[in-house]
């Protein structure tokens, strides 16, 4: 089990592990149009963003619902073209990959969505969601095919596999949805498996569940994996490191333990004021939370990003200067005028 | 397969399913029969061919059935041929080898008012030079014997019983039919009803020699369908008609909605100026007058129905329900299982043909089978107006032909009602399958 | 306190839905009891009958509602024999209102959100449009709303903000008691936050009962002042928050507890195994059987609800 991991054991697996994915100061903008032809700005989804996995290291992106978590995970899943920046898989340059390069890089990369029902395709058997991948991924051979999707299908517990294979995506539960999606992801046997909210549309019975599952296959095979959510309840269980993301900015990364112990950045702290655990007391007591919604990406306020809704705010400094990443401990970065 | 299956047990839910499915296995059966027992080459050349094909039948002739209706029975059409058995013909050779006598006859009930058309009888005859000799009589059901004519018989020869001179001298009047077929006690005059009996008797004069007679009576009523001005039995274009008329449709209704959808596809999802492109031509090509292209092609170019089917798929392609598909696409674009195809690198045709049709195959049945009857109303409109196939029997060119010779003026509904309530009961059908079939694909209009 | 003060009594509600392949027992014989001015939260798996239960309190019945029956005291009085008439005048919105499931998505796209929260105002209380907008006015403060941000359409307004109109437009006629399905679990942990600090201002503020409706044990612990369990179409715990959350009584609840991530303390998350039984075939004997780790042979026929302390469980196992 992954499940807490000892910063010790990261810290001597960092030194020898080697990096499967780099992000070099990405930024993904979206032309908005006026009128449907007119320039009117630009959607900063992401707009500088620098972060490596490592070789079977999971890693979590924390924020709010807009603040670029999705544009960036697709970006990196190549959905998307970068506006600026550099993303580098396996030593190999994204941008100058030609479409055979892009097919074998597909191939390295898994892909969980949010949302189980809709990822699957309504009109398709599991049997033929599952076997899409291998089509594209030019497995010429129905035998070897049928054998993957077993062998894939066995992995999540979609057990027994014949009682499944037959079935549409609206006969399963949501659970059982959204292991087809871990199943499809994990069949051309990835390097890189990134989960968008994997779990936020499910029950929470089932959650956890699928979490594990999760990080069992993570361990398996070896997976690094980004793991994209707004809920850091789920994160200890899951990751090594956590980025914090505001604004299309990550203003926070370092180890799980160190974050939820020690938040050190104004947002984080309302993260984690913000999650709740079952505790009857919560419901005597008001939380203190920032005031105001996520700015909008188009006009994002100058200065550090957070300061209009900040109480720790420095007047004169932080809404005007960006704030560049500190590094108060060792492996902590945070991108805040209070570590200066 | 068992979606399949249990679309089926689904579509017989619904009385107007069954309904619908009845109507198309009936029209189906039809055309499967009309296909199977009149060959296309047979089937035009009876509809082109003139007097000498349809000689049998009378002009203008509603269809038998007509005298359900009536209290007084109209006379019935029918042909008796000794060459198929159905009039009697035996053969007696005489002491002379050379000679023999030929006796046929024919009796028949005649219970109808009023006298036929006509009587006719074809003699065909086979010999090197003597000619055979008949002598034609006619036995009335009160056992008169009245001799209709005696004479040589060429190869062949028609004879008509209301045009002989020498019967009308003999019978001292011109109105022939009347006086066969009148009952002389009567003091109206009335017809006499009953066994009538036509009795040939021929003479052969060589060792080969055969007579064959064929006797035909032109009544008022004809066959299941009645007859036109050309004596054409209707029959042959209602039956085969429903071939072409489901055909024109079905592949118009086809074609159309396949090519809509396809390039509403490829549109969507190429967007820029693919999608520009589609979306302005469909805008000119909504604003063209459909029929009246369809009117100049037919006038200038060619009528072939094939012809007229490919123009008429050609202009619908960009109708205003690329408009709607293409609204449909939009939004299955954006759905994550085309997101997640495009993640593993699935190629654009891909998408469009294993991702995004397949969407809109629910949708695009009942629209299918609901557009179909709206091509065969066309075709017919087309015949009505005079830009129907020259060569094909149609539903619409018997309007047209029944518009043509102002069948309505005359009272001759049977000819315009007959292929309009098959069009109707076609259209009805396919809108009442078609009605089941959005219930059960459109989970909306569905009950729980 | 004698029955007859209690804000809502329901005993042995009852909805089910036919389908072809049965009737489906959405709700199968429920009772609670809820006081002025408190919450109960009605936790339970998806599917279990949480949102139907919520529709036949409101008797918003779908077209394929079958047996529909029980009794729902108001304040003493039994509402299930009022006609549909009556109902709708004197109960729905204008005593009990409801937050629906994703309501958020379901505002109209194309009228502007200050109209559609005054909208319950006009149909029930008969106001005019004047009156109903100062009455919008008042709903957006109460939850949090710029008063600007009435003549805006519900796609100019984030996923928040879009909640806290659905919740204004169950507040506006001033109804005793809101009953919220779902309201936060499509929205980020801050907009949930604010949401529930909303609702406790609420609840403080104008003494408004709730009963929240969701499968989210950690936030539902926000407002809860009672818990109520459901699982496959029958509440199978009722409890205070208290010792609720501190130790839930039925092995379901206990699973359920087990299965929260929390962000501080080492425990694993557990989960359970296995899925709840279909609402149409629904097994013999306890429901829970299949997945109980406690199922002992007396659990073969259908637990008894016991009695303790105040808290009510419906297993063998407190006999
Ligand atoms: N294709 C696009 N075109 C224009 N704007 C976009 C596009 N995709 C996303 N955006 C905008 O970019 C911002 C970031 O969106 P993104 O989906 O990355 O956020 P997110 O963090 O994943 O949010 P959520 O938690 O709601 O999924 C949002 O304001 C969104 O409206
Ligand atoms: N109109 C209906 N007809 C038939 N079955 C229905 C109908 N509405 C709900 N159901 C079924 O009744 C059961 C309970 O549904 P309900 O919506 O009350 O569950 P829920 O607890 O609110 O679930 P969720 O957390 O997913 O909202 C489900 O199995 C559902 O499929
Ligand atoms: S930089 Fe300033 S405004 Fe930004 S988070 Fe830190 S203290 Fe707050
Ligand atoms: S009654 Fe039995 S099976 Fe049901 S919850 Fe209690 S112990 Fe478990
Ligand atoms: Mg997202
Ligand atoms: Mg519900």
């Amino acid at each position: 089990m992954v499940a807490v991991p000892q910063a010790k054991d990261i810290e001597n697996k960092e030194n020898t592990r080697k990096t499967v994915l780099s992000i070099d100061d990405l930024h993904v903008w979206f032309e908005l149009k006026r009128f449907g032809f007119g320039h009117a700005g630009y959607v900063k989804a992401v707009d500088g963003v620098t972060f490596d996995i490592h070789e079977s290291e999971t890693i979590a992106v924390v924020g709010e619902s807009g603040c670029g978590k999705s544009s960036l995970m697709k970006t990196i899943l190549a959905l998307y073209k970068p506006t600026k920046g550099k993303i580098v898989f396996d030593n190999k340059d994204l941008s100058e990959l030609d479409n055979k390069g892009l097919h074998w890089y597909r191939s390295h990369v898994g892909y969980v969505q949010q949302d189980p029902y809709g990822a699957l395709a309504p009109f398709m058997t599991v049997q033929r969601i599952l076997e899409e991948p291998l089509i594209v991924g030019g497995i010429k051979d129905k035998e070897n095919r049928i054998q993957r999707i077993h062998k894939a299908m066995e992995e999540v517990k979609l057990t027994p596999v014949n009682d499944f294979l037959q079935k549409f995506p609206h006969m399963l539960s949501g659970g059982q949805q959204q292991r087809v999606v871990i199943a499809r992801a994990m069949i051309m046997e990835p390097k890189l498996l990134v989960a968008d909210e994997p779990v936020s549309m499910l029950d929470a019975s089932v959650r956890v569940e699928i979490l594990k599952l999760l990080s069992n296959l993570q361990e398996k095979h070896n997976l690094s994996v980004i793991y994209i959510t707004h809920d850091l309840s789920t994160v200890s269980y899951f990751s090594e490191r956590i980025f914090v993301m505001y604004a299309g900015n990550l203003v926070e990364k370092a180890k799980v333990r160190q974050v939820v112990d020690n938040p050190l950045h104004p947002y984080t702290m309302a993260l984690l004021t913000g999650t709740s655990e079952p505790d009857a007391k919560n419901a005597e007591t008001f939380k203190e939370l920032p005031p105001g919604e996520p700015p909008s990406l188009v006009n994002p306020p100058t200065g550090c990003r957070f300061h209009p809704r900040c109480s720790k705010v420095i007047k004169g400094l932080c809404d005007v200067k960006f704030p560049p990443e500190f590094e108060p401990e060792p492996g902590h970065l945070v991108a805040c005028w209070l570590y200066q | 397969m068992t979606a399949l299956k249990n679309s089926i047990r689904d579509l017989l839910r619904y009385p107007s399913a069954i309904l619908g499915s009845v109507i198309l296995l009936f029209l189906l059966a039809v055309s499967v029969y009309a296909l199977v027992t009149i060959p296309y080459s047979e089937a035009v050349r009876l509809w082109r061919g003139g007097e000498e094909v349809w000689y049998q039948n009378p002009k203008y002739a509603a269809p038998a059935w007509f005298n359900i209706f009536y209290s007084k029975k109209k006379p019935v059409s029918f042909s008796v041929r000794t060459t198929d058995g159905s009039m009697s013909k035996a053969t007696t050779p005489s002491s002379d080898p050379e000679i023999s006598t030929v006796d046929i006859t024919y009796s028949f009930d005649y219970a109808y008012e009023g006298v036929p058309q006509e009587l006719m009888i074809y003699f065909t005859s086979q010999f090197k030079d003597k000619f055979s000799f008949v002598s034609v009589s006619w036995i009335t059901p009160d056992g008169r014997t009245i001799r209709i004519a005696d004479m040589a018989v060429d190869h062949s020869l028609t004879f008509r019983f209301s045009q002989d001179q020498k019967l009308q001298k003999r019978l001292k009047t011109e109105d022939v039919m009347q006086a066969i077929f009148m009952d002389p006690e009567s003091s109206t005059q009335a017809d006499l009803k009953g066994q009538y009996q036509l009795v040939i008797n021929g003479t052969t004069f060589e060792k080969d020699a055969t007579i064959d007679a064929e006797f035909v009576l032109h009544g008022e009523l004809f066959g299941a369908a009645g007859t036109d001005k050309y004596r054409r039995d209707l029959l042959l274009p209602l039956l085969y008609g429903t071939p072409i008329a489901l055909a024109f449709g079905l592949l118009a209704a086809l074609g159309t909605s396949l090519l809509t959808m396809v390039i509403a596809a490829a549109g969507t999802w190429y967007g820029g100026w693919v999608d520009e492109l589609i979306q302005r031509i469909t805008e000119v090509n909504l604003v063209l007058p459909f029929l009246a292209i369809l009117i100049m092609v037919g006038t200038f170019y060619s009528r072939s129905i094939w012809l007229m089917l490919g123009v008429t798929i050609l202009l619908s392609i960009f109708s205003g329900s690329i408009k709607s598909y293409r609204s449909i696409f939009i939004q299955s674009k954006e759905s994550s299982y085309i997101e997640a195809a495009r993640a593993y690198g699935a190629s654009s045709s891909r998408i469009i043909f294993s991702y995004l049709i397949p969407r809109m195959i629910p949708l695009l049945i009942p629209a299918l089978v609901s557009a179909v009857p709206s091509f065969v109303f066309l075709e017919a409109s087309l015949a009505v107006l005079g830009l129907g196939d020259p060569v094909l029997p149609t539903w619409g060119k018997v309007i047209n032909d029944a518009f043509a010779d102002g069948a309505l003026y005359q009272g001759r509904y049977y000819w315009v009602l007959e292929p309009a309530i098959l069009l109707m009961i076609t259209g009805f059908g396919f809108a009442m399958l078609g009605f089941a079939l959005d219930r059960i694909f459109n989970p909306r209009l569905r009950d729980i | 306190m004698t029955q007859n003060n209690r804000l809502l009594r329901i005993e042995e509600l009852v909805l089910y839905f036919n389908t072809r392949q049965g009737p489906v027992q959405a709700v199968d014989g429920v009772d609670f009891v809820l006081d002025h001015n408190r919450a109960v939260v009605v936790l339970g798996e998806s599917g279990c009958g949480k949102s139907s239960l919520a529709k036949a309190i409101l008797r918003l019945l779908p077209r394929n509602a079958g047996t529909y029956s029980g009794h729902i005291y108001l304040e003493g009085r039994d509402i299930m024999p009022l006609t549909e008439e009556e109902f709708r005048q004197n109960i729905r919105w204008a005593s009990i209102s409801m937050v629906p499931q994703a309501a958020m998505n379901a505002l109209n796209p194309v009228i502007r959100v200050g109209d559609q929260v005054g909208e319950p105002a006009i149909v029930h209380l008969g106001v005019d449009k004047t009156e109903a907008i100062s009455l919008v006015k008042k709903m957006f403060r109460h939850v949090g709303v710029p008063e600007d941000f009435i003549s805006r359409y519900p796609f100019e307004l984030s996923g928040g903000m879009r909640q806290r109109v659905a919740i204004a437009m169950a507040l506006v006629t001033s109804p005793i008691l809101i009953i919220l399905d779902e309201p936060t679990s499509a929205l980020d942990v801050l907009t949930q936050a604010n949401i529930f600090n909303v609702l406790k201002r609420l609840k403080k503020e104008l003494g408004i009962s709730f009963i929240l409706i969701t499968h989210d044990i950690a936030t539902s612990s926000e407002l809860a002042d009672d818990v109520a369990v459901m699982y496959a179409g029958q509440i199978v715990e009722v409890s205070d928050a208290y010792r609720f959350f501190d130790k839930p009584l039925h092995p379901y609840s206990q699973k359920l507890m087990a299965s929260v991530p929390r962000l501080h303390g080492d425990t694993e998350p557990d989960f359970i195994t296995g899925q709840p039984p279909s609402l149409i075939n629904l097994p013999k004997g306890c429901r829970f059987a299949d997945r109980c780790p406690a199922r002992f042979e007396k659990c073969a026929e259908d637990p008894l609800v016991i009695e303790t302390d105040d808290r009510k469980v419906k297993c063998w196992l407190y006999s």
